[in-house]
C-alpha cells in the first residue's frame, strides 16, 4: 500500500480541551505511517454558533480552512466530527453554488474551492487500512475493556455528507473496536444527541441528556464509552462531575477517543493521553493490566 | 388563536435555506424523535405548521429555535426531506436580525462569546469563552468547582492559540456582517 498522506486540520478543541484527542491522533498517525502536513495558520470551523446566527458566515470560516488545503493540494483530513462536519458541507455549499463561492471568495480573500476530499480519521482505517490490516499494528489485546460505541451527531448526520456505513445505525466505530480486542455491548444510543451545543447555557437540560446515556451504557454492560467527538466528550465529562448535578446517582463511566485505544493497542505510550481526563480512565486500565 | 393565514415567512424561510415547508404534512416523526422535545415550548412539527400558517412573532420569540441542537436527527428521518434543523438556522437568523427578544436569552449570548472570540483570535480558546459568557450573562458563580478541575487537567489553557492573519478574520466577520455587533 502506498504511504497515505493528507494535510491536517486539527481543530481548536484538539489543541485545546481535547489535547488528548489531538495527541493521540498525531501519535497514531505517525505510528501507522500516515504522513499529516497541518494546514498552515488554520482557523476555527465556527461550529454551531455560525451556523446557528449567520449562513454566511458558516461557510466562510471553513471556506478559509478549505482555501488553505486547496493551496497544499492533497486530500484533507480531520479527526473533530464537529469539524468535519462544518468543512464538509461548507465544501458541498461552495461547490454547487458558484454565487456562494464568489461571496465565500471575497469574505476569505483565498479561493476557497477545494476539490480534494475530506476525510475522517474513522474513516480511514476502517477503508484505506482495513480492519483486517489494521490487526497487523496492534501489539496489545485490549481484551477486558467492554465499550458501547457513542458516534454522537455530527459523525453520521446528515448523511449525504458523513461517512458512516448507516445513518441510523452505524457499525464503523463498532467493529474497529472489535478489531482491537475490545468487547462491544449493544445499546440503542449510538447515536443520540448529548445537548453539547447548550453545555454551558442550558446545563440544566445537557444533565438530563447526559445521564441518560450514563444509565443506558451501564445497562448495556459497558465500562467506558468511546467516541470521535471532543464535543460529546467534553460534555460527557463535564456533566457527570460530582456535585453539578441535579439528580443522584453520580457516574464515574470513563469517555475514551477511539484515538487513544488504538494507540494503546499499539503499544504507544498513552499514559499522558489518559492523565487529561476529567474522569480518570486509569483506574480501570490498571484494574485490566492495560496501563502499568 | 390562528386565524390568518401569511405566506410570507414560508417563502422568506424558503429564500434563505432553500427548505419547502409547505411540504410538511404532520407526521410528526420530527417530534417524536427530538432529544430536546422535552425543553421545548413548541416542539418541531409545531413549528413547522406556525410557518405554514405565517405565525412569525410567537416563532421568533420561542425558546424552541434556541433549544434546538442541531442533532439533525428530525431532518435525517423527514419522510419529506424537509431539512428541519436548516429551518431552524433560519428562523434563528431571522430572530437575530429582526432584534427579537430571544426566548433563549443566555443560549445567544453563548453563540455571541463563541463568535467573538473566533473574530479576535481565529481559533476558539475556552477561557476566553467562558469568560465572555459569564460576564454577558451575570452567571459567575455557575461550574466554578468544575472550572478549578479543568484548570487543574489543563483542560483550559491560560494562553490564547491566535491566529497569525488576525486581519483577515476580521475581514471574514466584516463582509459577512457576523458575530457580536
Amino acid at each position: 500500500m502506498s504511504r497515505l498522506s493528507f494535510s491536517y486540520f486539527p481543530g481548536c478543541s484538539q489543541t485545546g480541551s481535547a489535547e488528548e484527542f489531538g495527541l493521540s491522533t498525531e501519535a497514531v498517525c505517525a505510528a501507522l505511517g500516515i504522513d499529516l502536513e497541518e494546514l498552515p495558520d488554520w482557523s476555527c470551523c465556527g461550529a454551531s454558533s455560525a451556523h446557528m446566527t449567520n449562513d454566511l458566515l458558516s461557510i466562510a470560516l471553513p471556506g478559509r480552512d478549505l482555501a488553505l488545503a486547496k493551496k497544499i493540494g492533497k486530500d484533507l483530513l480531520v479527526v473533530c466530527a464537529a469539524c468535519y462536519s462544518r468543512m464538509k458541507v461548507a465544501q458541498n455549499r461552495i461547490l454547487s453554488d458558484e454565487a456562494l463561492a464568489a461571496e465565500v471568495e471575497a469574505a476569505v480573500g483565498m479561493d476557497p474551492r477545494f476539490t480534494g476530499r475530506i476525510r475522517h480519521l474513522l474513516d480511514v482505517v476502517a477503508n484505506d487500512i482495513g480492519m483486517r490490516d489494521i490487526k497487523k499494528w496492534l501489539r496489545a489485546d485490549l481484551a477486558g475493556l467492554k465499550a458501547v460505541p457513542y458516534y454522537g451527531c455530527l459523525l453520521v448526520r446528515p448523511p449525504e455528507v458523513c461517512c458512516c456505513d448507516s445513518v441510523e445505525n452505524p457499525t464503523d466505530l463498532d467493529r474497529f473496536l472489535k478489531a482491537l480486542g475490545v468487547e462491544v455491548r449493544p445499546w440503542s444510543f449510538k447515536t443520540d444527541c448529548c445537548g453539547g451545543s447548550l453545555s454551558l447555557s442550558r446545563s440544566d437540560i445537557v444533565e438530563k441528556l447526559v445521564n441518560r446515556l450514563y444509565v443506558q451504557a451501564e445497562h448495556a454492560g459497558a465500562n467506558c464509552i468511546v467516541t470521535a467527538c471532543p464535543m460529546c466528550a467534553a460534555n460527557l465529562e463535564m456533566r457527570q462531575q460530582p456535585g453539578k448535578l441535579s439528580f443522584t446517582v453520580v457516574h464515574r463511566m470513563p469517555v475514551l477517543y477511539f484515538t487513544e485505544l488504538l494507540g494503546l493497542a499499539m503499544g504507544l505510550d498513552a499514559q499522558s493521553w489518559f492523565k487529561s481526563h476529567l474522569i480518570s480512565p486509569l483506574p480501570l486500565l490498571k484494574q485490566l493490566d492495560l496501563v502499568n | 388563536m390562528i386565524n390568518t393565514v401569511n405566506r410570507e415567512l414560508e417563502k422568506a424561510l424558503q429564500q434563505r435555506t432553500g427548505q419547502k415547508v409547505r411540504d410538511c404534512y404532520q407526521c410528526k416523526k420530527c417530534s417524536a424523535g427530538c432529544p430536546i422535545a422535552f425543553a421545548m415550548d413548541l416542539v418541531p412539527h409545531e413549528v413547522m405548521k406556525m410557518v405554514q400558517y405565517g405565525q412569525e412573532r410567537r416563532l421568533m420569540r420561542s425558546s424552541t429555535i434556541w433549544l434546538c441542537a442541531s442533532c439533525e436527527t428530525c431532518t435525517t428521518r423527514c419522510p419529506n426531506e424537509i431539512d428541519i434543523a436548516a429551518v431552524m438556522d433560519g428562523l434563528r437568523q431571522m430572530a437575530l436580525e429582526a432584534d427579537e427578544t430571544l426566548g433563549e436569552p443566555e443560549v445567544g449570548m453563548f453563540h455571541k462569546s463563541f463568535l467573538g472570540g473566533i473574530k479576535y483570535t481565529g481559533k476558539t480558546n475556552e477561557p476566553i469563552l467562558i469568560g465572555a459568557y459569564k460576564t454577558l450573562s451575570r452567571r459567575l458563580f455557575d461550574d466554578l468547582g468544575l472550572g478549578a478541575v479543568m484548570l487543574a487537567k489543563r483542560k483550559i489553557k491560560i494562553l490564547p492559540r491566535v491566529v497569525k492573519d488576525r486581519a483577515g478574520m476580521r475581514r471574514i466577520f466584516d463582509r459577512t456582517e457576523g458575530g457580536p455587533k
